[in-house]
């Protein structure tokens, strides 16, 4: 018990730096991925394309790899290239590619409400975007809820993935203290912490479900 | 005197439309004056509906000209080209004509409340203070005021659908439109739907309503038409269009529907 106490200090650290990355992910993230679905189901071709070959790259090619690429190749590209710290480097590649499947998840919400509805509210004279924005996006939050739940918990441990740029997250922390100690106390109490993010998470979830179930579609 | 009071409240003239090869309306005509009810009846692929949903441009026509009250919502110049007026302008001519679905349409996250205050509030910019009170009338009016705060998905289809007259009502148009506004409901429940459409029929407002139910149209409307093979055939008072049709597929159609 002592011993747990001991490294907590670490490990708590290392939950920060955790937490720092999913939540930056997190905010950053759901917009870009709502914008991509709108440009992606827009009536602009081009556009709609585009967003398609992205989601296909992000989805196609691993987080770890885009994100050694941001960070280590990134500065020798032409025009565009900039060295980014580790942290902005990890956030950029993470929102880039959390965007694009968050995108998938919208555009599927957003398809899944009927045509009816654009037609209830063309008649009585909304434009389009009033349309979505009062109308599509409110049905579309209550259907996106449990894959979105899903792709949450999925950040919350694809997180352990910066420690390639050596950042200290939680697993990492871990790691260290193994070891320097030859135990694997550390992997328990880390693999804990997960789950207490996670529960806390799935319990978030929960309750944003009741609470939308007070109407069926 | 004034144009307006002369203009009818929807001229259609010469509507065409196609879906790929299949010529859906095949240049329908039809002008309707102020606090007309106009029955369209017919067989099922008639064109009834989409002649409707052209009028308010939830269809888009590849020929003819549709006017609104005196306002011009498409046309089509001599070269045969169609041109619907600016996109802005055609919502708010279009905002003239409330409608109602087959399949209600009703927004199931908003409260049956909600439902009637949220274009009054977004697309007119009015508070929640003025609307709420306009809609409470309303639905006192369908009888539905005790429904206020339920969900369209507690409602039976009745209720649904005179909600969903409400909700239109709520836009305070100048002409309501009807798209089969029964057939999805159980029998027994489309009673309450007609009453309601007979009590705005008996306050003179304008109304299209495509349908099947016969005994509405002979009773209620002012004016039946019959469409069939996506143009119209006869049209008339209903005394004289259910009691003497003139032509055979008005006669068979008829025959079939007794």
């Amino acid at each position: 018990m002592d011993y747990i106490l001991n490294i907590m200090g670490p490990l708590l650290e290392g939950t920060a730096v955790t937490l720092q990355v999913f939540g930056a992910t997190l905010v950053l993230a759901v917009p870009l991925g709502l914008a991509l679905a709108l440009i992606r189901l827009s009536r602009f071709r081009a556009a709609s394309t585009a967003v398609a070959g992205y989601v296909w790259l992000m989805r196609g090619t691993p987080l770890m790899l885009q994100m050694l690429f941001i960070y280590f190749a990134l500065p020798f590209v032409p025009v565009i290239g900039i060295r980014l710290p580790d942290f902005p480097a990890a956030i950029v590649a993470f929102v880039l590619n959390y965007a694009a499947y968050f995108a998938e998840i919208f555009r599927a919400g957003i398809q899944s409400v009927g045509r009816g509805q654009y037609e209830a509210a063309q008649v009585l004279g909304m434009s389009r975007a009033q349309t979505m924005r009062r109308i599509i996006l409110p049905q579309m939050v209550k259907r996106i809820l449990p894959p979105m739940s899903n792709e949450t918990i999925t950040l919350v441990k694809d997180t352990s993935l910066i420690y390639v740029l050596a950042m200290n997250d939680l697993l990492r922390a871990a790691r260290g203290i193994v070891q320097r100690d030859f135990t694997t106390m550390p992997f328990v109490v880390a693999g804990a912490f997960y789950l207490v993010m996670t529960l806390l998470l799935t319990w978030g979830f929960m309750r944003l479900e009741k609470k939308y179930a007070v109407y069926d579609d | 005197m004034p144009s307006t009071t002369t203009e009818p409240m929807i001229r259609a003239a010469h509507l065409h439309k196609r879906f790929g090869d299949h010529e859906v309306l095949k240049g329908v005509s039809l002008e309707i004056g102020k606090g007309e009810v106009v029955a369209v009846i017919g067989p099922s692929g008639s064109g009834k509906s989409t002649f409707l949903r052209c009028l308010n441009q939830l269809e888009r026509i590849d020929r003819g000209e549709i006017v609104i009250e005196g306002e011009t919502l498409v046309t089509t110049d001599a070269s045969g080209r169609c041109r619907y007026v600016p996109d802005k302008e055609a919502r708010r001519i279009c905002a003239k004509m409330g409608m109602v679905f087959q399949h209600f349409n009703l927004f199931p996250h908003l409260s049956v409340l909600g439902n009637l205050i949220e274009a009054p509030m977004t697309v007119k910019g009015l508070s929640r203070e003025a609307s709420v009170p306009v809609a409470e009338e309303l639905l006192r009016k369908v009888g539905l005021f005790a429904k206020c705060d339920a969900y369209p998905s507690q409602l039976s289809g009745g209720q649904k659908q005179r909600v969903a007259i409400a909700r239109a009502l709520a836009m305070a148009p100048d002409i309501m439109l009807f798209d089969e506004p029964t057939s999805a409901l159980d029998p027994e429940l489309t009673g309450e739907v007609l009453r309601t459409m007979r009590q705005l029929a008996d306050e003179h407002m304008t109304m299209l309503v495509v349908t099947h139910e016969m005994a509405f149209a002979r009773d209620v409307s002012t004016r039946t038409v019959f469409m069939d093979g996506g143009d119209i055939v006869e049209a008339g008072a209903p005394g004289d269009l259910f009691g003497n049709p003139q032509q055979p597929r008005t006669q068979a159609f008829l025959n079939h529907m007794r």
